[in-house]
């Protein structure tokens, strides 16, 4: 449902703001949503400042200084710093990107940072994606055949055919463009989001997958697929370089295509 | 913790406005002006068929400084609706979807349906309508 603004326990407050250190050149200041279960307070934005001489170029690595040296109390999810777990999504500047592969130095000002949008909110930068990962499973994201397997071999894919999963396969499922979406916003119980329509679609565009007709059927519904508006936040949000609409709308098109 | 009451993380409050999500929002407000507009359109219409007295305070209204401002709201609307229009049956046939192209098209919506709507009122007021 539409709602345009804030609950009020979500309402975001005004909270620390942490010493800048001694004797530092090049300040960053990092403000930081915060939210955390143990209390009954409002989230809140903390400040804090962060030498750019004494600190790795990302934005994480400023989140990890953050956490070793001033704040052990501020959460976030991070693992690989290589942009291929996904797990340092997050709101930068009011785009949803990864903090591992942005930049310090990319960010003009102030470096304001939220958890990924309209989502549950664990504890500081930690979104519950639970719904996220449901809906993920919920298309059946393997291989399904009809046909035995080859005796000898793997089901194996001409060139071509494999060329057709470029641009769908890089998918680290991150979740920036799902919370991008304005319509996953509001839909998110029903629409199935940018990122697990992209997955759809890879599963479709797969020349050894044979259940596309029951993979089609399970998206011809009113909310799974077709709250797409081609807003194209998604497209131009995500940290991989992908294009969740253009996907869409090729599933939109197999929908007419296969009516004859 | 699963008793907590999670906040919710913050949305359109902090997500940077781009031309995309502008363009796309702009359609659907201009859609709905539309369907207004097409109301305002059959008072005219009814007005015109009931008689001259009718008509001329509907016509009092139009030619209102008011009702001007209204009018040209309206062929905006309409003249945007129309040029995104264009843009959204192009995505029904799977092109234009390359960000550079989708910025350029938006752009050139904007562009074309102020052209448009002010090409319209200048036409309008040189054919003498107005008085």
């Amino acid at each position: 449902m539409v709602e345009l603004t804030l609950p009020k326990n979500s309402t975001v407050g005004t909270g620390k703001t942490f010493s800048k250190p001694q004797g530092a050149t090049k300040l960053k200041t990092f403000n930081v949503y915060r939210w955390s279960p143990d209390d009954t307070e409002n989230p809140r934005i903390d400040t804090y400042y962060v030498d750019q001489d004494d600190c790795g170029p990302m934005i994480l690595d400023g989140l990890i200084k953050i956490k070793n040296e001033i704040d052990p109390t501020l959460t976030f999810r991070r693992s690989c710093r290589e942009g291929i777990c996904g797990s340092c999504a997050m709101n930068i500047n009011g785009t949803n990107t990864l903090a591992c592969t942005s930049g310090i130095d990319e960010m003009d000002g102030d470096i304001n940072i939220y958890p990924l949008p309209h989502q549950p909110v664990v504890k500081d930068l930690v979104p519950d994606l639970t719904n996220f990962y449901a809906q993920y499973a919920s298309i059946k994201p393997w291989m399904q055949t009809q046909t035995p397997p080859p005796p000898d071999r793997e089901r194996l894919q001409s060139k071509e055919d494999r060329e057709k999963l470029d641009g769908l396969y890089e998918c680290i499922l991150c979740a920036c463009c799902s919370t991008s979406c304005p319509s996953y916003w509001w839909n998110s119980d029903r629409f199935l989001g940018p990122a697990v329509l992209l997955q759809a679609y890879r599963w479709l565009a797969d020349s050894r997958d044979e259940n596309t007709g029951e993979r089609l059927d399970a998206l011809e519904d009113p909310f799974r697929l077709y709250r797409c508006h081609t807003i194209m936040n998604c497209a131009n949000t995500c940290p991989k370089g992908l294009n969740p609409a253009k996907a869409i709308a090729e599933i939109k098109k197999m929908m007419i295509e296969r009516r004859g | 913790m699963a008793n907590v009451e999670r906040p919710l993380s913050p949305h359109l409050q902090i997500y940077k406005p781009q031309i995309t999500m502008v363009t796309s929002i702009t359609h659907r407000i201009t859609g709905v002006a539309l369907a207004g507009g097409t109301l305002l359109l059959t008072w005219w219409l009814i007005a015109a068929a009931s008689g001259p007295g009718a008509y001329a305070t509907v016509n009092g209204f139009m030619e209102s400084w008011f009702g001007r401002l209204v009018l040209f709201g309206f062929t905006w609307a309409l003249f945007f609706h129309l040029c995104n229009g264009i843009r959204h049956l192009f995505w029904d046939a799977g092109k234009g979807f390359e960000l550079p192209t989708m910025r350029k098209t938006g752009m050139a919506a904007i562009i074309m349906s102020v052209v448009l709507t002010l090409l319209t009122w200048v036409i309008a007021y040189s054919m003498g309508g107005a008085s």
